[in-house]
């Protein structure tokens, strides 16, 4: 068949099965959105490219599936960056078309002309520019091999008008063969008996799992793992959900507002199993003092991420499915029952707590436990960045994997509402909620707009405690609590805005008012709602391990 | 810090020179040097980067090198048996009271006279490494005018 370059894109779309594309148009574009109009799978318009990708990153990190979108040249392109980087940083699949000027006039600062692939260079897993349309259909096929495939990331194509009006025979590749990827999903035999011996000896192994584990669709097979051996597991902010945060044996997020009993535990530790994971240093604290005593596994896909921050002694690199799959035909349990009872000594002793009064003013983390009372923990739940982030990830409670999405190696604020539109879509089932702060909502507040149209029961709950919390908390705490334009009760009527986009808008002053409104909320079913929980202004979040600190320098309340 | 020979090969492609000078200039590591090199085959270049830095480090760059889509094979030339080779171009001060001498010191290193001017000398050298700096510490005390080294290609020995 016959088509141009635009009708390539299309029909190379339609043979990967997308169902969603997101993004906005421009000059440059338009012979591809010219072809878009008749497409059968659903084009979600933005109302800003950077809502365009994150909304196209939420539905890849709810449902599992690669991310799409498209984007004009120049500043189209350049609103993408920090969704591109959002997505990298977190390992999600994304294929992010953006529209260039006519190749005869590349590199001459044309008319919304930018250095796409390179300003993306070093936030892409890979990028092409095309240069000709009998390159098209292939580089789709390996933009989306490349996007989902070993440790995922977005891949970026660059297409020039010129090349989109282009004619040529359209023929997808059935198989491509790319040299310089072949990403390695067995782990090595020898690897994997030596990290089972080193199990079986243990006196004090933890599990450390993280997004890793997600990615790979490996939850089954880690919750095997941990029945097998009954080793006690704690996860990263990307890990929630991957084990269910009710169990016994979990010790919920570690790092640096992780629990008291995850990061004693693994401090503790004579074992880390560190699955798809990669220590990032808001786990690790002071690398120096982290886990003083303890030999360290670490299986991971990517064999960059081993022995980057911490020196392993069994690297596995593999896919944490098929690894962990070899591990249970072998493994036997380690005798820990000493070790279990300590932890749950720490569990019982050291719980994660607030002071709630009985009556009136309402504690941030008051409405997190009650969204998962009254959702039953079957929500998705997508974060902002700062206080409201950190608050969702410990009191709300984790059992599915995919059940959690969040910002968490760039924490990019305005992350979380346009990620939320993306679960919807992909997730059509579930409640989808986005717990936020008022100052990240701001940031991509345009988008509500999308929500309303689509009729995205979407909810938005905000803890509107007046300030830039989590930077407020790092104020008060180590800057001589010197609130400098942190401070920003300077707001809008959230409730207004969100009836002026034709959304519902609810206020809640009162502790006793929490349930009702969330009930109202969750009773609402055709249009997004904002909640705009007024908070305590100056709570904190608590544990609270300083930046480049140790477990023993823990914060573990306010200090009087 | 310590000087690293890494050798990289990679598709024939645009675009692929930055991705790999990349990785260095994000972790603020200088290149002392870096050839570009068709090779026997067509489509396939090698890079051969030498630059000085921290263990660690240069690990994790190997490791990120190997990543990169368009990079077929790295490898790590440092510590192994390897035939090197580089060129150089001096040109030095040479008056006709020390042409003699500097005619003589390029007979030993095999080296070409590539420019011959009333005050100065060009002389073109081609060998390893050690050669070229040995050569180019002899000629200084004439005054060298002006320098340049292309860099070294690197081969790994056949066992
Ligand atoms: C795009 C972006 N800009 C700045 C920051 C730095 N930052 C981290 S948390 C935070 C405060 C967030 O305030 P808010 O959304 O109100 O949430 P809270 O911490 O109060 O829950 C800021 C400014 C960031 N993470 N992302």
């Amino acid at each position: 068949m016959k088509a141009n370059g635009a009708q390539i894109i299309i029909e190379s779309l339609k043979k990967e099965n997308v169902e969603y594309m997101f993004g906005y148009p421009g000059g440059v574009v338009i012979p591809i959105f010219h072809q878009l109009f008749n497409a059968p799978f659903k084009f979600i318009l933005s109302r800003h490219e950077q809502g365009a990708v994150h909304a196209a990153d939420g539905y890849a990190r709810a449902s599992g599936k690669t991310g799409v979108v498209l984007a004009t040249s120049g500043p189209g392109a350049t609103n993408l960056v920090t969704g591109i980087a959002t997505a990298y940083m977190d390992s999600v699949p994304l294929v992010v078309f953006t529209g260039q000027v006519s190749t005869r006039m590349i590199g001459n600062d044309a008319f919304q002309e930018v250095d796409v692939t390179g300003i993306t260079r070093p936030i892409t897993k890979h990028n092409y520019l095309v240069q000709d349309v009998k390159d098209l259909a292939r580089i789709i096929k390996e933009a989306f091999h490349i996007a989902g495939t070993g440790r995922p990331g977005p891949v970026v194509i660059d297409v020039p008008v010129d090349i989109s009006n282009a004619e040529h025979k359209f023929h997808y590749p059935e198989k491509i063969d790319i040299r310089g990827y072949k990403p390695k999903y067995e782990g090595h035999p020898v690897q994997i008996e030596k990290a089972c011996k080193l199990i079986e000896a243990s006196k004090k192994p933890v599990i450390y799992a993280g997004g890793g584990v997600i990615i790979s669709n490996a939850s089954k097979e880690l919750r095997e793992f941990v029945k097998l051996t009954g080793i006690p597991i704690t996860t990263t902010l990307l890990g929630l959900g991957v084990y269910p945060e009710t169990d016994k044996l979990s010790l919920e997020m570690l790092g640096m507002h992780g629990t008291y009993y995850a990061n004693h535990a693994v401090n503790e530790s004579d074992l880390l199993i560190a699955i798809g994971a990669r220590f990032d240093d808001r786990v690790t604290g002071n690398i120096k003092t982290f886990i003083p005593n303890a030999k360290v596994i670490h299986i991971d896909i990517d064999p960059a991420s081993v022995s980057k921050n911490v020196l392993v002694d069994v690297p596995i690199v593999g896919d944490c499915r098929h690894v962990l799959n070899e591990i249970n035909k072998m493994i036997k349990a380690p005798s820990i029952d000493p070790w279990i009872k300590e932890v749950m000594k720490m569990k019982e002793e050291h719980p994660l707590t607030y002071d709630q009064p009985q009556k009136g003013m309402i504690k941030p983390q008051f409405v997190v436990e009650e969204i998962y009372r009254l959702t039953k923990g079957d929500a998705v739940i997508c974060t902002e960045v700062g206080q409201n982030q950190m608050w969702a990830a410990q009191f709300y409670k984790y059992t599915q994997p995919r059940t959690f999405i969040s910002s968490g190696g760039l924490g990019t604020m305005g992350y979380g509402f346009p990620a939320a539109i993306g679960a919807q879509l992909a997730r059509p089932d579930k409640r989808v909620i986005d717990i936020a702060g008022d100052g990240s909502i701001q940031m991509n507040i345009q988008e509500l707009i999308v929500a309303v149209q689509h009729r995205l029961p979407v909810i938005v709950a905000i803890l509107n405690n007046g300030f830039l919390g989590m930077v407020r908390q790092w104020q008060q705490l180590f800057y001589e609590k010197r609130y400098s334009h942190t401070c920003i009760n300077f707001a809008p009527d959230f409730v207004k805005l969100a009836e002026a986009y034709g959304a519902a808008g609810i206020r809640v002053e009162e502790k006793e008012d929490v349930a009702a409104a969330i009930k109202k909320a969750l009773s609402i079913n055709d249009r997004p709602i904002i909640i705009d929980f007024v908070v305590n202004r100056e709570e904190n979040v608590y544990p609270m391990v300083p930046a480049g600190k140790s477990v023993k320098d823990t914060i573990m309340r306010e200090l009087a | 810090m310590r000087q690293y020979v890494i050798s990289v090969k990679v598709e024939n492609k645009f675009g692929v020179l930055a991705r790999v000078a990349g990785l260095f200039s994000a972790r603020g590591y200088n290149i002392d040097s870096l050839t570009v090199s068709a090779t026997e085959q067509d489509n396939i270049s090698v890079m051969t980067i030498v630059v000085r830095g921290d263990d660690r480090v240069i690990e994790q760059v190997k490791k990120q090198l190997n990543k990169l889509i368009d990079v077929i094979k790295v490898t790590d030339h440092t510590d192994l048996p390897c035939v090197q080779r580089e060129i150089v171009l001096i040109k030095v001060n040479a008056p006709a009271s020390k042409r003699a001498e500097i005619y003589q010191l390029g007979e030993i290193f095999r080296a070409d006279i590539a420019d011959i001017s009333p005050k100065s000398i060009t002389l073109g050298v081609k060998g390893e490494p050690d050669k070229i700096d040995n050569f180019i510490e002899l000629l200084r005390p004439y005054g060298i005018k002006e320098l340049m080294r292309t860099g070294r290609v690197s081969l790994v020995k056949e066992q």
